[in-house]
């Protein structure tokens, strides 16, 4: 089996061979996402439960879609509302989670770290749906699907990922997925929004929007958030869009079939201008969607087959 | 009564002492340094055969959290002690970031009677500056020093108000009382729980600039300089923070500084996958950080190696990282974690416990921390070789929070004498 991980806690850990594999499988999961009759059986009889530490709407929905279409059970858990809020710790909540037998845990927290910490005191797999900073693996996994088919290749292209890089996870994976097949990576946005030690990481910094969409062949937005546009980060949001917004005119100096994407929620008119948005042509932000449902099936898929594969024990 | 420890290899500080010889306790004192052949010993005298160990002046920590009062869960006194005497620790200088802090005569009496019934080593109580370490009013200075506090120290508090710290250190310098700070830039470090750096960045935790500490220092020593107050700073951690102090010592102001053991033999990769027994205060730094401060010791820009002992439990330390409480229990690794820098040829033996037992006993006005005849037979015998692997469950302290669980050490404590009284060992 070329996919040997028995979490999916982020790109770091994973092999390019395994990146391939579990696309691979996707892409036949969007064949069956495509038909009138989209159930599959490969998660028949597992439970899955979905815990979400902090709000989301469009990875919860997405997870869970592709839960129930693999034929698996699933609940979903806000955690905000629950006992967290009561002193208990992530630990205990992972334990007492862990007592009721599911096999496919799908954890959001706050916090870098936080997920992999809690798959050490469980005995099923932990698909990890964003954590603080740190990483979001199943978004960097679509986002490179979606290139792959845009594309037809997934290596040699230069990709620039635009926008609040500091405080993203998605800037992170998709770096080191885009790294680890042999793609370079060209960040744009204001310094005050650059992580420090950025020059360290192999990629090419920008703060002038033109020059670093320059024959870039792939256009990644990230979402700036609501607290951070009025003059902590950034002076205004107007000032924002005017230097960093993509619109047509900046957009022009990337390569002609360059493709735009943007994880979502859209910021019409901060990051993003909504014309570039819906043009069909450029845009593939709802593919993005679509496909974020194939790899999140691949990806419980891959990781019950190891599950169903190896006895279950607590890794200590 | 007459004690000689005898075959051991002398290392005094003081006079920077490294040679084969014995040394003769008359009561709580040292009543003579003997090198050179095995003295003709009188009869009445006992004997300890040191076995080629080496004997040196008890470490005196300064800065250690003891527990007490508001945190016996994590640590008492009679647990602290026990570590301390295993660690060759014979002087605890406690910090007074308890609950409630150490603000009052009442509370430091509290704190004294409670050390004495535990007994083990010698405790010098730290008072803080301000009330409940609030930042706002000072402390009774005066009634605190009467009451033996020998240092004023809000912990890791840092006072940002320079108005209320600089009447503080006006206050204190009239009292000749010291007062140690922690450097660092309060607004800048906010939330961080990393070094920024590639690392942290890739680990997604908020993290600070290593200049927020030369900033804090940099701030302090200009109050300083205005105020002429005794100064110290509690633990330097970064390069960019030396060039400061260097220039204070050149301008004259009666500034000292030390660094934590964690900072001479660790670096921030230690954190490794976001592991929270390395998460301290300031964070583990940058490789070039750590090798400037060992240079640092070695040059005497900085004073004191302490083990800024902070006991946490397993519920506070098993957490996500950026919530996970600060700190590692330090007493008993101080002294081994030490000589991985004198194993590396960075540090000389006279170096290593200048900067353990003589400097800080010098600053805070202690007798001890020196191998002479008058001073406190307060001792460690160790044997700086012998290798073990260390168990966090093996350690004395109530909390096991150490972040050297399950790595090779180098040199082991034989002995603990704390006023002619062995405190440890057979």
């Amino acid at each position: 089996m070329t996919f040997r991980a028995r979490h999916l806690l982020g790109i770091e850990p994973l092999a390019p061979p395994e990146i391939t594999a579990l696309l691979d499988l996707a892409d036949s999961y969007v064949d069956l996402n495509r038909r009138a009759h989209k159930h599959g059986e490969a998660l028949a009889g597992l439970t899955q439960i979905n815990m979400f530490f902090e709000n989301s709407t469009r990875t919860q929905a997405s997870f869970e879609l592709a839960g129930k279409r693999l034929g698996a059970d699933v609940m979903n858990m806000s955690m905000q509302a629950s006992s967290i809020n009561k002193g208990e710790t992530l630990i205990d909540t992972a334990l007492t989670l862990n007592a009721m037998h599911p096999d496919l845990l799908v954890v959001r927290h706050p916090h870098s770290g936080a997920v992999a910490l809690l798959a050490q005191k469980v005995t099923c797999a932990v698909l990890n749906a964003g954590d603080g900073r740190h990483e979001h693996p199943t978004q960097a996994l679509l986002d490179a699907l979606t290139i792959r088919r845009a594309k037809g290749r997934l290596h040699r292209l230069t990709v620039a990922i635009c926008g609040d890089i500091a405080h993203s996870r998605v800037a992170r994976s998709n770096i080191l997925l885009l790294h680890k097949l042999e793609n370079r990576v060209r960040l744009i946005g204001p310094p005050t929004l650059m992580p420090a030690g950025i020059a360290d990481w192999g990629v090419e910094v920008f703060d002038d929007m033109r020059e670093g969409l320059k024959g870039c062949d792939v256009v990644m937005m990230l979402r700036l958030q609501r607290e951070r546009m009025d003059g902590g980060f950034v002076p205004s949001v107007r000032e924002y869009y005017h230097r960093f917004g993509l619109d047509a005119e900046k957009l022009s100096h990337a390569h002609g079939d360059a493709i735009v994407m943007h994880p979502g929620p859209m910021n019409r008119g901060v990051e993003i201008d909504g014309t570039i948005a819906d043009d069909i042509n450029r845009s593939v932000i709802q593919e993005q969607v679509e496909m974020g449902v194939a790899v999140r099936m691949a990806a419980m898929d891959l990781l019950a087959r190891n599950l169903r594969a190896r006895p279950r024990e607590v890794m200590a | 009564m007459h004690t000689v420890i005898d075959n051991v290899r002398l290392i005094d500080p003081e006079s920077g002492l490294e040679a084969a010889g014995a040394l003769l306790i008359h009561g709580e004192t040292i009543a003579d340094v003997l090198t050179g052949a095995p003295p003709a010993l009188p009869d009445g005298v006992t004997r300890i055969d040191g076995s080629g160990a080496c004997l040196a002046p008890g470490i005196v920590d300064l800065g250690v959290k003891a527990g007490e009062p508001g945190e016996r869960h994590k640590e008492s006194f009679k647990t602290a002690g026990r570590a301390a005497a295993a660690g060759g620790v014979t002087t605890m200088v406690i910090r007074a970031d308890t609950k409630p802090a150490i603000d009052t005569p009442e509370t430091l009496e509290y704190v004294t009677r409670r050390a004495a019934d535990a007994g083990q080593v010698r405790i010098a109580p730290m008072a803080a500056l301000t009330r409940g370490r609030e930042g706002r009013e000072m402390v009774e200075i005066g009634f605190l020093r009467d009451a033996g506090a020998v240092a004023f120290s809000d912990g890791d508090q840092v006072l940002t108000d320079a108005r209320v710290f600089g009447r503080c250190l006006t206050y204190a310098r009239s009292l000749g009382a010291l007062v140690i700070a922690h450097v660092q830039d309060p607004s800048l470090s906010r939330g961080a729980a990393m070094t920024s750096g590639k690392f942290a960045s890739l680990r997604g935790v908020p993290a600070v600039s290593p200049m927020a500490e030369r900033m804090g220092l940099e701030r302090d020593l200009a109050l300083v300089e205005m105020t002429g107050a005794r100064y110290h700073a509690d633990q330097i951690s970064t390069a960019h923070a030396l060039p400061a102090l260097r220039r204070a010592r050149e301008a004259g102001l009666d500034v000292t500084a030390g660094v934590s053991v964690h900072h001479l033999t660790l670096n921030e990769f230690d954190v490794g996958d976001y592991r929270t027994f390395f998460k301290i205060k300031p964070p583990l730094r940058s490789e070039d950080d750590r090798l400037a401060m060992v240079e640092a010791v070695a040059d005497g820009t900085i004073d004191v190696i302490s083990s800024m002992h902070t006991p946490q439990d397993e519920e506070s330390k098993r957490l996500p990282f950026e919530e996970a409480a600060s700190g590692a229990v330090g007493l008993e690794t101080l002294l081994p974690a030490t000589l991985r820098l004198y194993h590396a040829g960075q540090l000389s033996l006279s170096a290593i416990f200048r900067a353990l037992s003589l400097n800080p006993a010098r600053r805070l006005g202690l007798p001890g921390g020196r191998l002479a005849p008058g001073a406190p037979a307060d001792l460690v015998l160790f044997d700086p070789d012998a290798p073990f692997v260390l168990d966090r469950f093996a350690l004395h302290s109530k909390s096991k929070n150490t972040p050297f669980d399950g790595q090779r050490m180098q040199g082991r404590v034989r002995g603990t004498w704390v006023g002619g009284a062995r405190v440890f060992g057979p």
